[in-house]
């Protein structure tokens, strides 16, 4: 019973914890599903292939 | 009971004022059976009716019109398959890049793609240098100067794709007549899709079948509705040199054509097919969640047990009085 009734006596810690899960959560679902997507089109975005025609250049 | 009501009601008349004095005909059994065989004449020809209206309602306008003789609808162009239609998969941006060199080379001299930007381009499948480059190949008019005169420039990434003619009028007095359509949409534009572009294409026979009639100046291509297109077969082996050493055959470069075209007419398809899935799992995530705490809700109204104990029976004190409450 500690840690949950320690989260909700204060308001702001409260908020707190939503307010970072919320940003942590976005975080991390954007980053594996970003990576997911990458993974199954490998080879086929520009991404993947823009190192051929940049090699020459300073960007 | 209602048509037999009527039916009575409708012998009644028939016999008159001399009916009147007769018992209720219903309860005569020589008119029951009239009555029986009439209703039964009634029921079989309205369903009949029915059946027969709404057969020829839809021999009337239910049927599928064609208007056009197969020839003039064009072939059916075959369905191929296509790893860029996928609901999961982005554009090849290697085979844009080579499909927008088969444009530059050959579609370009008579088709414009006067919705596509340089600046789009970049990123997708050139760097920002080579975009500046090709752009800077063309001339643009300027605002006018101090004088008033409109000078020219060289292009800029803003600028879109130049087409081949002045306007349309110009692009038909140049090709015969017809005017070779903007490529910008063609795809979305085309029934079929990319399957009617490429099998267009590719689907040039080497001489027009026996009996075919192609009026002069037209070329005979079963995937064009009609048969007889202004546009000649175009695409040959090895008539663009790929500079990532891909073989130039028919097609390939009708392939890689068609999916750029595909992009020019959708180029938001990566991204949305990526935010497709993400909203795709977050709401399924969510309507779990809502089904877990719908059952969470109901859990108790759907357990819960309701008894009925007779106050009158038990051991308790019976009610006072009919609608008193009765509790334990």
């Amino acid at each position: 019973m500690g840690g949950l009734a320690a989260l909700f006596r204060r308001n702001a810690v409260f908020l707190g914890v939503i307010f970072t899960g919320a940003f942590a959560t976005e975080l991390a679902f954007e980053t594996t599903a970003n990576s997911i997507w990458d993974q199954i089109n490998r080879g086929r975005q520009w991404k993947d292939i823009k190192h051929r025609y940049m090699e020459s250049e300073d960007e | 009971m209602l048509a037999r009501a009527t039916l009575r009601a409708a012998g009644a008349a028939k016999t008159g004022v001399t009916g009147l004095a007769k018992r209720n005909a219903s309860t005569s059994s020589s008119s029951e059976a009239a009555a029986a065989w009439k209703n039964n004449a009634l029921l079989a020809s309205s369903t009949a009716f029915a059946i027969g209206s709404v057969a020829w309602y839809y021999y009337q306008f239910g049927r599928q019109p064609y208007a056009m003789t197969p020839q003039e609808e064009g072939l059916h162009a075959t369905r191929y398959p296509w790893e860029h239609e996928k609901l999961y998969k982005t554009f090849d941006h290697a085979a844009l890049r080579r499909g927008f060199q088969v444009y530059r080379e050959v579609c370009s001299s008579c088709h414009s793609l006067s919705r596509i930007p340089y600046r789009s381009l970049v990123g997708t499948m050139m760097t920002v240098n080579e975009a500046k480059t090709l752009a800077e190949e063309n001339e643009y008019d300027t605002e006018p100067n101090d004088e008033g005169e409109i000078e020219k420039r060289p292009g800029k990434l803003s600028d879109y794709i130049p087409s081949p003619y002045k306007n349309d009028e110009a692009a038909r007095a140049a090709n015969n007549g017809a005017l070779p359509p903007d490529l910008s949409l063609m795809v979305k534009a085309r029934h079929g899709g990319c399957n009617y572009i490429f099998s267009l294409l590719t689907g040039y026979p080497e001489e027009p079948p026996a009996g075919a009639v192609v009026q002069s100046g037209l070329n005979f291509n079963p995937y064009f509705p009609g048969t007889g297109i202004a546009m000649a077969r175009v695409l040959y082996d090895g008539l663009v040199e790929y500079e990532d050493g891909t073989t130039a055959t028919t097609s390939q470069m009708a392939k890689d054509v068609v999916e750029f075209l595909n992009w020019s007419a959708e180029p938001e398809m990566d991204q949305r097919k990526r935010m497709g899935w993400k909203v795709m799992a977050i709401g399924g995530v969510l309507f779990a969640l809502s089904v877990w705490v719908k059952r969470h809700r109901w859990a108790n109204i759907k357990s819960r047990r309701m008894l009925y104990q007779d106050p009158s029976i038990g051991s308790t004190p019976a009610a006072k009085q009919p609608g008193s409450t009765f509790r334990r």
